[in-house]
């Protein structure tokens, strides 16, 4: 079915088992993201967790965020425009901390930036040791390029679902797209069953 | 779902970088600013995926023309760059992408700023604007590293000669053409308030370049009072650890 590109042979450095479908392997760390960087000062810095009706159910500024424990997971990253890289080392808070006690019935959360980007994710797929709010990369702060000073890190989706400058978390009962996911992105976004654009099974 | 595209015609705009018109027969349309997953794929199957921005406004032909900077170790640029001949086959999934675009109906100003390549898609927002017989104030800075890296140069000139059209001015990073004013250098302060729209007058801002390119202008803007939420970037190329 498909079209045989004359004279194509590839460089095939991307064979890797470690690689979901359609990825190439990167060494350096490309930036993505829709408008400037924005440059939070750490005094003003918060981390919230509101209910659907927008109450606040945790907050935390920097000083009381750098106090919860920590983890140090080792990561590969899947980007939608095909890079991946692979064992990347993060330390963060793990999202169970954070979650931990919230009583809610609402199966999905919208994750909400400084700069107003959004991202919407099921609240499962932060549960269990998969996700984190990393705060340093490679052994140092997090650049502001790269998310600094916190940044989602949910490795086992596309890495727009990672969103960078978070700054809070709303929960919500119905699935609703954020930023991307409105503007022709998958709803969830898993790079093993390759689901980078809506209408992608 | 892929498409087949076959291709019309090839131009080359420098020594590197090549446009590429295909007709694609189902082409359901697209935005300006909008970009194509390519595909290519060997006799034994293996397959190789990348992003081009569309340089072509939407168009009732369907045609789409995509314009690709070889890159040195690059493995799909070297082929459409070098190998790909008028009547190849290609694969193409698309349009993709609704934030990086420019619509007819919009009628503020429109800062266009374009590092090297990044020009493509801002240069579909240019054709568009014509296409469209749209009033739109544009205004486009250029920085290229040289005269000789300019893409789409004479139809760039045929635009700044036509006053009521729209201004365009270029910023050279390493070598100027003779007798110009201002020193090769990257664009900074000064060059961004004698040549780019005030902030006063709310203008849309649309910047494509390398990361580094790009940070740096988003951070001039947003310093000379522009509205972070009118600034829309896309970003290419390593980081190389250059911070």
């Amino acid at each position: 079915m498909s079209v045989i590109s004359r004279g194509f042979s590839g460089r095939r450095t991307t064979e890797n088992a470690n690689l979901p479908p359609g990825q190439y392997l990167t060494t350096d760390f490309p930036v993505l993201s829709a408008g400037p960087t924005p440059q939070i000062p750490l005094d003003r810095w918060e981390f919230t967790i509101r209910d659907e009706n927008d109450a606040l159910l945790r907050r935390w500024d920097w000083k009381s965020f750098r106090q919860l424990p920590t983890e140090t997971p080792t990561v590969d990253l899947h980007c939608v425009t095909r890079w991946s890289k692979l064992g990347t080392t993060w330390e963060g808070v793990s999202l169970d901390t954070l979650l931990a006690g919230v009583q809610a019935d609402a199966p999905y959360v919208m994750a909400h930036s400084y700069g107003e980007y959004t991202t919407n994710l099921p609240v499962d797929d932060l549960k269990n040791g998969k996700a984190w709010i990393a705060i340093r990369f490679d052994g140092k702060d997090l650049e502001p390029e790269h998310g600094g000073p916190a940044r989602l890190l949910v490795p086992h989706l596309y890495l727009w679902k990672s969103a960078k400058w978070v700054r809070g978390l709303q929960l919500m009962r119905q699935d609703k797209p954020g930023f991307w996911e409105g503007l022709g992105y998958h709803i969830y976004g898993d790079p093993w069953r390759e689901q980078r654009y809506s209408g992608d099974k | 779902m892929w498409r087949a595209g076959t291709v019309l015609a090839l131009r080359d705009e420098t020594p590197t970088a090549r446009t590429i018109t295909l007709e694609v027969r189902d082409w359901p349309g697209h935005l300006a600013g909008q970009h194509v997953d390519v595909r290519l794929t060997a006799p034994d199957g293996y397959s190789a995926v990348r992003s081009y921005s569309i340089a072509s406004a939407p168009n009732s032909e369907g045609h789409v023309q995509i314009t690709v900077e070889r890159l040195p170790n690059g493995e799909v640029s070297p082929y459409l760059t070098k190998e790909v001949n008028v009547g190849d086959r290609l694969e193409l999934r698309g349009p993709i992408g609704g934030w990086f675009v420019w619509r007819s109906e919009q009628t503020e100003p429109i800062q266009l700023i374009a590092g090297g390549s990044g020009i493509v898609p801002l240069m579909a927002m240019i054709r568009s604007r014509a296409v469209a017989r749209s009033a739109a104030p544009f205004r486009l800075l250029y920085s290229v590293r040289e005269p000789g890296a300019v893409f789409y140069r004479d139809e760039l000139h045929s635009l700044s000669e036509n006053a009521d059209s729209m201004s365009i001015h270029y910023a050279y990073t390493r070598v100027t053409p003779k007798n110009w004013l201002r020193l090769p250098g990257r664009i900074d302060t000064k060059l961004i308030a004698d040549t780019t729209w005030g902030a006063d007058l709310a203008p849309t801002c649309y910047i494509c370049g390398p990361t580094s390119f790009v940070e740096s202008v988003a951070e001039l803007l947003t310093a000379s009072g522009n509205d972070p939420g009118r600034i829309k970037t896309e970003r290419f190329g390593p980081t190389g650890g250059q911070k």
